[in-house]
């Protein structure tokens, strides 16, 4: 890759969203400001090689595409009157010789929080978040969710589509609102992390893109928002999950349990940064269910072992976070807690209690941790019922393979 | 401003026949709300309340059938064509509109007056 070409992919990561939702405000369109944008990365590609990459390259391509949307719909007046604009066009765009005085608004926030409006559904949000804030292409983002890509197209589409005819507004959300939009925008980022932390199939257990593009968008959000708990509760919680990202697995692939990873090749700055954020969020009032997960996540980097782990300080915060977000999942960790402090045979009463929600039915982790508390009661036969539930449910190679190693263990002893 | 369609839907039991005090009650729910919706700065443009589902006759093609045009356990009560800013002062609209029974859907109204919409 030539320099201007490393300078161009760099900029595309870092300053798609800005060009995209600042050209929104000029072409009041979603589609039109996502060709003028593309327009502006391709003629970057013609222009960087030639005058060199501009010190600002953000501010150039977002001049660039702010313009081409002021010349598309100043030349297709007629275009103009049939669009239904998200937001009232604004061509009053300063001349490109003057370049230095026009200050570019920072409308990041406007697009995440249009693309994670509730009235899009919570996959349509997710495929939007990454075609518009992180300008990927819509066959990436089918790779991601196993989708194929005509139909991620179709569903990006009607997305958009319903964006502009029943005119999803394009701005922050009024105060009394933004709690709970905000929340939308977080669980979709927490989402996407997820998704990529845990390939739901496949044969690699981690989505690195995936993971990095979360990552990107949780930082962006701390830095638009940065007296927001949650936000910086979210960060947190996704540098000190993925702090671990090199020790889930081994050489051959095979997933490990916390108790198993190397906690030397922790990535300690990773740690210390989001550990460091968890510290900042927790005072702040009653604390939700990132900074809460987060903190958590915490105890566990900061404990030398996981026998030597704080697990009376995890299983209080289980407490607070069960209270403040009352799902099933959550019980089911602060069931592995209870085992910790307790043993295993009051994790497991724990565990019985949350069993028969219909949440979990479908949730091999269920049948995995009973699995574990019944080997670890040396109930081998119940244990070996439990890992075969967990098989059956289990759909990612990795963590298929260890509960098949499982299975063999409890049933030879 | 845009033109939405607020359509309630809601389970009929109990509104077969209506007491005049659940008239009287539902009346001015709905007043109440009218007169918000222009108090926040939306417009009411049009909207009806229809009778049970009961007294509805479905048409398909030649066939002629006795009742609603799909069973369901929340049927379509009446409607609301309003004028918001965006969605979601729809929306904002729509929490307010009475349905007891039931909920509200918001559907944007196709605009009809430049051609084809979408095109």
């Amino acid at each position: 890759m030539t320099e201007v070409q490393q300078a161009l992919a760099e900029a595309h990561r870092r300053e798609w969203a800005f060009v995209l939702a600042a050209t929104v405000r000029v072409a009041g369109n979603l589609d039109i400001a996502e060709e003028c944008a593309q327009d502006a990365f391709a003629a970057a590609l013609a222009a960087w090689p030639v005058r060199g990459v501009p010190a600002n390259p953000g501010a150039w391509l977002t001049t660039v595409a702010r313009h081409r949307a002021v010349d598309v719909l100043r030349r297709d007046r007629t275009l103009r009157g049939k669009l239904p604009l998200l937001v009232e066009a604004d061509l009053s765009v300063p001349d490109p010789a003057d370049e230095e005085a026009d200050v570019i608004p920072d409308d990041r926030l406007r697009l995440v929080f249009t693309c994670c409006h509730p009235a899009l559904a919570r996959e349509a949000q997710v495929a939007l978040t990454l075609r518009l804030v992180c300008g990927l292409t819509t066959a990436e983002i089918g790779r991601g969710f196993l989708v194929s890509e005509p139909t991620m197209a179709a569903r990006i589409t009607r997305a958009k589509k319903k964006i502009a005819a029943a005119r999803i507004p394009y701005r922050v959300p009024p105060a009394h609102e933004l709690p709970d939009r905000l929340d939308a925008v977080l669980t979709v980022v927490h989402l996407l992390y997820t998704t990529g932390h845990t390939a739901p199939q496949g044969d690699t257990l981690v989505r690195a893109d995936l993971v990095e593009r979360a990552l990107d968008l949780a930082r962006m959000l701390h830095a638009l928002m940065p007296d927001d708990q949650e936000v910086r509760g979210l960060l947190a919680l996704l540098l000190l999950t993925d702090a671990r990202r090199a020790t889930r697995t081994d050489a051959d692939g095979r997933l490990l349990l916390l108790e198993e990873q190397d906690r030397a090749r922790w990535d300690r700055q990773a740690i210390t940064a989001g550990r460091e954020l968890v510290l900042q969020a927790l005072p702040r009032g009653r604390p939700g269910r990132f900074t809460l997960q987060a903190a958590i996540a915490a105890v566990h980097a900061d404990a030398p072992t996981y026998a030597d782990t704080d697990w009376g300080e995890v299983l209080g915060l289980y407490d607070t976070l069960l209270a403040v977000w009352p799902s099933p999942v959550v019980a089911l960790n602060r069931a592995v807690a209870v085992a910790m402090v307790d043993g295993p045979a009051a994790g497991l009463s724990a565990l019985d209690a949350v069993a028969d929600d219909p949440r979990l039915a479908a949730y091999p982790y269920l049948a995995a941790t009973r699995a574990d508390l019944l080997r670890r009661l040396g109930r081998a036969h119940d244990a070996a019922q439990a890992y075969r539930t967990a098989l059956s449910l289990a759909s990612n190679t990795a963590e298929r393979d260890f509960l098949a190693q499982r299975l063999t263990e409890v049933t030879d002893a | 401003m845009a033109q939405y369609a607020i359509l309630i839907y809601g389970d009929e039991s109990g509104w077969e026949n209506p007491t005049s005090a659940q008239m009287d009650q539902m009346m001015q729910a709905h007043g109440a709300f009218a007169q918000g919706v222009v108090a926040q700065g939306g417009k009411i443009v049009g909207g009806e309340a229809l009778l049970p589902t009961s007294t509805a006759t479905s048409v398909r093609g030649d066939a002629v059938t006795d009742g609603p045009f799909q069973e369901t356990k929340e049927a379509l009560g009446g409607f609301y064509i309003i004028e918001a800013a965006d969605l979601d002062q729809a929306l904002a609209f729509a929490r307010q509109c009475p349905a007891p029974a039931g909920g509200v859907e918001v559907r944007p109204i196709m605009d009809t007056s430049g051609g084809a919409p979408g095109a």
